[in-house]
């Protein structure tokens, strides 16, 4: 069975390049946190299927709730500053 | 078996949602498929795995972290999208006659 979570975090983590490039080629920098939020979504998936593949689902959970608390404070603040800002971006 | 079922339907709208990213036009409709299809593949993943972990203290904090992605992602979305419009952000289609340069 662990080869088949192999394959489906290797199929995430190939899907992990398209905010990647859509972080280095957007065109404004709401792309850009777009794609950041993609990514910090898809890590957070990618950090439950290692813990699945090793056996310590207990540890990695833990980092999968502080990695998904970050990712959304991280937007939303960025969204804040953003709307705060006059003009153009 | 319930849980790899769960887990390859999620696969599914993961892949949508990055498809929509590096397809779509301009920034609100890259949103649409932010906002939506990567909540629930991301949901339907970490419910899967959950249900393929059985009953343990592991499957509830996956569980956590489910309901506080489908919390969190659209609210994050929302943000993101309506400070873009409030700083007029620029809009994917034909231009009006009087914002032709």
């Amino acid at each position: 069975m662990t080869i088949l979570f192999l394959s489906i975090a290797l199929f995430i983590a190939v899907l992990t390049l398209v905010p990647v490039y859509r972080m280095v080629a957007g065109p404004t920098i709401y792309n850009r946190v777009l794609g950041v939020g993609l990514m910090g979504t898809n890590a957070i998936l990618l950090l439950a299927l290692v813990g699945f593949i090793y056996d310590r689902i207990d540890m990695f959970a833990d980092l999968a709730i502080a990695y998904a608390i970050l990712n959304f404070v991280g937007v939303v603040a960025v969204a804040k500053y953003l709307e705060r800002r006059r003009g153009q971006p | 078996m319930v849980g790899l079922a769960l887990i390859f339907g999620g696969l599914f709208f993961v892949l949508v949602s990055s498809l929509g990213l590096i397809r779509f036009p301009d920034f609100y409709t890259r949103s649409h498929a932010l906002g939506k299809s990567d909540t629930l593949g991301t949901m339907l993943v970490l419910g899967g795995l959950a249900a393929y972990g059985g009953l343990t203290l592991s499957s509830f904090k996956l569980l956590l972290i489910l309901v506080f992605v489908a919390l969190g992602n659209p609210t994050a979305t929302h943000a993101l999208t309506r400070a873009a419009l409030r700083s007029r952000h620029e809009m994917w289609g034909r231009k009006r006659d009087s914002e032709k340069q």
